[in-house]
């Protein structure tokens, strides 16, 4: 019974948040365009089952994986388990960085899980597919941009271990980004700078947000304030390096084939 | 779904504890599965087609100022309201608070909040408006990310410290489950039905454009107060 309130809640809540869109488009369609929409009726249920699948979604997740997750979160920043791990280098409150391992390797794995299961990554995926007539193929996107936000969480939360200032991560990012511009195929650029904004919604930020909270208010001498924050943009810079390195090795691989067979050929 | 294996694992291997709630969590999954589901079909059905005739439409109709109108209506309109923003404007305003920037009562951190809540939905109103008319111009896409990641860079030096780590991440917040199909739908209809446009060079882009420019515009926000 709880679950059927709580569903209905997130249903208004959701329909809440959509309003604003709804409200443009008709309005313009009606006062700018002022032509019919084509598929009135399709287009309505389409937005009905974004609105139920959205709801479903968030209840879903409410209900099994945000309370686990942030407990999680928790628990494997908390002192006396990060102590259990450490090698007996425990004195006074200097802890190695090493002693966060596996704070990273949950950092990883929970930001490469919540990115596959990202709607609006899907959504652009599923775009991308159809633009580029199958070249790309929807889940080797939704992988490499899962791999991004995993380094950049773990990168994220190590930072906040150690305590160095964010910006300089995210210049030598940004350079790698450029460098990586000037040699990826022009075709997958604009589409791997897009991979960048899509990862962090729904399901990414609320999970991230309590690891990067819980850690810096555990980790000695880090304000939860200033050092909190900062993970979701590890999380948006780094698929964008990641695209494109999927992209330059799909394309030095097709490029290996085409002159192996060229060599057979001659061979020949 | 992987993310209950990393949670499974997690919880029974790491933490050695066993996991609460089985059923809920069947259940939810359940829901979770159910939901990307439906949400996909209604992708296809309503918010693609949607943003798609709307770019034909628009392309048909040669206005290019009601184009623009309308993009920057999508992007403030879809900013302003959205969750993830509101909570990280309040918690940004907390911050501010607590290290004197601003007055430390209420009624000084609800205008701080919603006075950085205003700036990033019009950075992305402003983003999506510069996103489409480089979609109709042609411009390519590398120059002005460039231009805008050395202008963050160049902020980063005169901005206040406390403002840097939120100016960041605002740029990833400000892209909800919604926005992303309507507005990558919009750019690959315009790229599509403007002639010699490519829609994979030229259709994607805006939503980079929207995690980009909330960063330099929260800065300067964080430089003015």
């Amino acid at each position: 019974m709880d679950t059927l309130v709580f569903l209905f809640e997130t249903i208004l809540a959701t329909v809440w948040d959509v309003l604003p869109i709804i409200s443009i488009i008709f309005g313009f369609q009606f006062f700018v365009i002022r032509k019919p929409i084509p598929n009135l009726g399709r287009v309505i249920r389409g937005f009905i089952f974004v609105l139920l699948g959205l709801a479903f979604f968030l209840v879903g997740l409410e209900m099994a994986l945000f309370p686990l997750g942030k407990t999680m979160a928790t628990q494997l920043t908390a002192t006396d388990f990060i102590a259990r791990w450490s090698e007996g280098s425990v004195i006074g409150n200097t802890m190695d960085w090493w002693d966060y391992r596996w704070v990273y390797a949950f950092a990883f794995a929970i930001g490469f899980a919540t990115t596959i299961a990202e709607p609006s990554l899907l959504a652009v995926a599923l775009k991308a597919n159809e633009v580029s007539g199958g070249a790309i193929k929807t889940n080797g996107l939704r992988i490499a941009v899962a791999l991004g936000v995993a380094v950049g969480i773990a990168l994220g939360t190590y930072r906040i271990v150690t305590g160095t200032p964010l910006h300089w991560y995210i210049i030598a990012g940004y350079i790698i980004v450029i460098i990586q511009t000037f040699f990826a195929p022009k075709l997958i650029i604009a589409l791997a700078y897009d991979s960048g904004g899509v990862t962090t919604s729904t399901v990414t930020v609320p999970l991230v947000a309590a690891l990067g909270l819980g850690l810096a208010s555990t980790v000695p001498g880090r304000s939860p304030v200033l050092d909190g924050f900062g993970l979701i943009a590890f999380a948006s810079l780094f698929p964008i390096i990641s695209v494109m390195g999927y992209a330059q090795l799909a394309e030095w691989r097709a490029k290996r084939q085409q002159f192996l067979g060229d060599k057979t050929c001659i061979s020949k | 779904m992987p993310i209950i294996v990393v949670i499974g694992f997690f919880q029974l291997f790491i933490l050695q504890q066993p996991i609460p709630n089985a059923l809920d969590l069947l259940i939810g999954t359940l829901f979770v599965v159910l939901g990307l589901t439906l949400f996909v079909y209604g992708l296809n059905q309503g918010l693609f087609p949607i943003g798609t005739t709307l770019a034909h439409a628009f392309a048909t109709k040669g206005s290019v100022i009601w184009l623009l109108i309308f993009a920057f209506a999508l992007g403030f309109g879809t900013t302003v309201a959205e969750p993830a923003l509101i909570a990280v404007a309040a918690e940004a305003a907390s911050v501010a608070a607590k290290s004197g920037v601003i007055a430390a009562d209420q009624a000084a951190q609800d205008s701080y909040a919603y006075g950085l809540r205003m700036t990033v939905a019009f950075s992305v109103g402003f983003a999506i408006t510069i996103g489409v008319l480089r979609i109709l111009k042609g411009w390519p896409v590398q120059y002005i990310i460039i231009g805008g990641y050395a202008c963050v860079v160049v902020m980063t030096m005169f901005a206040p410290d406390t403002i840097i780590g939120i100016a960041y991440d605002s740029g990833g917040v400000t892209t909800s489950t919604i926005t992303v199909p309507l507005v990558t739908a919009l750019g690959i209809g315009l790229a599509s039905s403007i002639k010699g446009r490519n829609p994979m060079t030229d259709g994607f882009g805006l939503i980079a454009f929207a995690s980009l420019t909330p960063m330099i515009f929260v800065m300067a926000y964080g430089m003015i107060i």
